[in-house]
């Protein structure tokens, strides 16, 4: 069976191999020594893109002229739409709508917040989603590491050289470079872990800010840190696991599989790998018992001990509602730790971080009650009165739960107490309402909403906020796995603490019957040495007589 | 009072106590340290350690119930009410007085009326509580593909399972003093190594 369970496995992981065209097949055991060009074409050989080319919409025509179906299919993904229906829910969620604690809403920041966006010239609400040549092939498929999108242009990458002053960065200009389209499009293919890194490292305005387990360490990880992505581990890129289907990709933030009942996944099936089982079956241990804990425990819950653990430390709380201070100087205060890191920033507040962090447990089923930026408040704050953004459901007699491992990201941010709303904040924008441009939240606040074109009262105050993020990558190697004795021990500092509703063997037990236990051993070994006393005692008393 | 030697203790029961005692000492030890109540040698090695010998306790009452039935030394096992109030009586008030022992044993009649009922007990009690919990606990992860998932719950097993445990471990600790009461202080434990025991008269051996 075990053979069966690793052969499958493997042959699952050859064949996706052999779909992408760039990459290495790295024989069991041992990386592969150099990738092997797997593609049918050359595309720097192609005329098309000779070039030159000026802009990323003259490289998306070109390579619609031949993969002519692909923009449409992009058009219709979440990394297009920014907007997805919850399957569990049935709630719009998506950028467009659901609520974090880091940023806010893209909403009337666009042409920052949409650097990340598969597309360019997002720059209001009148950006056109049905022109497939705004698609942004380059992001996904270059294979030089050249391409880059701009932080402030709407998703398009620099076309000529500037000079730039970030705000948050060193005083004094820093010089961008405007990337080579041209040479860029000659070389095209799948994507690797630095094109999806790209965004997704960067995630709440900078590397390995929002998901803890996702950042720029993970480009080149080390195996300590990630089994399947490190060279010398299965070298595996993140569309390995995240199988895309016509530019679909799988694997869902909302709608996580906390549990998969189909197991190992093979090329007939759905082409969704985004789950452990999809290759490592529903027996991947050797030891029956540590495969009957996968009932109730997934699999990340013991196989990634702590996030951010590639040496970049992930916000662990941003409090916006201490933003807008301004230094000795009248200027807008910047203060930043030992390590370079902003702890305060005029533009955005307090933060702090966290390396090596030790996940957060709870009973999950893979429904989340997500917070939207229309959603009244009430209905969403915890027993502790904190708002929590996106409620985890879940529960030890719920058979669709397991426990898993999240990030708690904890802020504080603006909100309108008399509509009970979260609310449009107006970050970003050379204007007189931006925050980041005139630290005042009123005009903000009330620019952002106006734009969005929600009720405000025009009061705001700031709320306390909470948001789960489940942590599923940075899987370590299995001889760094979660020990036993750290969720099976009646230390109140056990991993497992706080989960309730199941008998924890090492942590539970009946009072009642120790108790009894006890007086019973004690009264045994007792019983013992009175007995054996008394018939010293009177046994020396003979030998006097 | 003349003594005579008997040989009573056979080479497989020898062999069958002693490895048994093994095995249980060294689940009494891993098995509350599952339990919790102290760190030794880490839950992981614990749990492996309890296991094994689990399985080797089984595959070792294996033989000994083929052993048992094949010699018929499981009539030792029959109890009886006969002649225990002399023993308790003997426990309580005749050992302290140099009192004979009430109970000869011979290669038929190894145990004595109250130890027939105590290793009663241990069998129909304390053993199947301790068996039934711990495979149930053992093959927690095939309780659903078993079907029994919804009669039982893992609290109620553990519980169990640590009831007997403590039963058992109470049992030992009397077991272990009680070999004390021999002749000598080690007279009991000599001749379960030896096999040779030494008995009171001379009708001993039949």
């Amino acid at each position: 069976m075990r053979f069966h369970v690793n052969l499958c496995a493997g042959l699952c992981l050859a064949l996706t191999l052999l779909n992408s065209p760039a990459v290495a097949i790295p024989v069991a055991g041992q990386p592969a020594a150099t990738p092997v060009e797997r593609s049918t074409t050359d595309h720097s050989k192609l005329d098309l893109l000779k070039g030159p080319f000026k802009s990323g919409p003259e490289v998306t025509k070109a390579c619609l002229t031949c993969h002519n179906t692909a923009g449409h299919q992009v058009m219709k993904s979440v990394h297009w739409t920014w907007e997805t229906k919850s399957p569990t829910t049935g709630k719009m969620l998506g950028k467009k709508w659901a609520a974090n604690n880091f940023c806010g809403s893209p909403l009337s920041n666009e042409p920052r917040c949409t650097s990340c966006h598969a597309g360019y010239g997002w720059t209001d609400q009148g950006f056109d989603f049905t022109n497939q040549d705004n698609v942004d092939c380059l992001a996904c498929h270059d294979t030089t590491g050249t391409y880059k999108k701009f932080g402030t242009n709407a998703g398009h990458p620099l076309y000529a050289d500037r000079e730039f002053e970030p705000m948050e960065g060193p005083p004094g200009k820093k010089p961008f470079k405007a990337p080579d389209l041209t040479k860029i499009a000659q070389h095209v293919g799948q994507p690797g872990r630095a094109n999806c890194g790209a965004c997704h490292f960067s995630g709440g305005g900078g590397d390995g800010v929002k998901h803890g387990d996702l950042d720029s360490s993970l480009k080149t990880p080390s195996r300590e840190l990630d089994v399947h992505m490190a060279k010398d581990g299965a070298d595996m890129a993140c569309s390995d696991c995240h199988t895309f289907n016509a530019h679909q990709p799988s694997g869902s933030r909302y709608a996580a599989t906390a549990r998969d009942p189909h197991g190992i996944d093979l090329p007939k099936d759905d082409r969704n790998r985004a789950t452990c089982e999809s290759c490592h079956g529903f027996e991947p241990h050797r030891q029956a018992k540590l495969n009957a804990h996968t009932a109730k425990v997934a699999c990340q819950t013991c196989h990634i001990p702590e996030f951010a653990r590639g040496g970049i430390p992930t916000k662990m709380l941003w409090d916006w509602s201490t933003a807008g201070k301004m230094g000795a100087d009248g200027k807008p205060l910047f203060i930043k730790d030992e390590h370079g890191h902003l702890t305060y920033s005029a533009a955005k507040g307090d933060f702090s971080y966290g390396e090596n962090v030790r996940p957060e447990y709870k009973w999950y089923n893979g429904t989340v009650q997500q917070v939207t930026i229309t959603d009244k408040l009430e209905a969403y704050i915890a027993t502790d009165g904190v708002l929590e953004l996106n409620r985890i459901e879940g529960s030890a007699g719920d058979p669709s739960s397991r426990i898993w491992p999240f990030k708690v990201m904890r802020g504080k941010q603006a909100y309108d107490p008399v509509n009970d709303t979260l609310v449009v904040n107006h970050v970003f924008g050379d204007d007189d309402t931006a925050l980041w441009k005139n630290y005042d939240y009123a005009k903000s606040i009330r620019a952002g909403m106006e734009y969005a074109g929600l009720p405000y009262s025009g009061e705001f105050g700031f709320i306390e906020t909470r948001m789960n993020w489940f942590i599923t990558h940075m899987v370590a190697p299995k001889e760094k796995a979660v020990p036993c004795a750290e969720c099976h021990t009646r230390d109140a500092t056990g991993r497992l603490a706080k989960i309730e509703g199941i008998y924890l063997p090492g942590r539970d037990r009946n009072p009642w019957i120790d108790l009894f236990g006890g007086l019973a051993i004690v009264g045994a070994i007792g019983g013992g040495l009175i007995h054996g006393l008394a018939r010293i005692l009177t046994r020396r008393q003979e030998n006097k007589q | 009072m003349s003594t005579q030697r008997i040989y009573i203790y056979k080479r497989y029961e020898r062999f069958w106590h002693w490895s048994q005692a093994l095995l249980i000492i060294g689940m009494m030890i891993s098995g509350f340290e599952i339990h919790g109540s102290y760190e030794l040698i880490g839950f992981a090695k614990a749990v492996r350690l309890h296991t094994l010998a689990a399985w080797t306790l089984l595959t070792l009452w294996a033989f000994t119930i083929f052993w048992q039935f094949t010699t018929g030394e499981w009539r030792q096992y029959i109890p009886s009410l006969k002649n225990v109030l002399a023993m308790v009586n003997y426990y309580l008030i005749g050992i302290f007085r140099n009192a004979p022992h009430p109970f000869r044993k011979s290669t038929v009649q190894k145990h004595n009326p109250l130890q027939r009922l105590a290793y009663l007990a241990l069998l129909a009690v304390i053993s199947p509580l301790i068996w039934v919990s711990g495979l149930l606990y053992l093959f927690y992860g095939d309780w659903q593909h078993l079907g029994i998932d919804t009669y039982l719950n893992l609290e109620w097993v553990a519980v169990a399972h640590t009831l007997g445990a403590f039963l058992i471990t109470a049992f030992f600790f009397i077991h272990v003093y009680l070999t004390t009461t021999g002749h000598t202080v080690f007279a009991h434990i000599k001749a379960m190594l030896t096999g040779w025991e030494e008995v009171d008269g001379d009708d001993g051996a039949h």
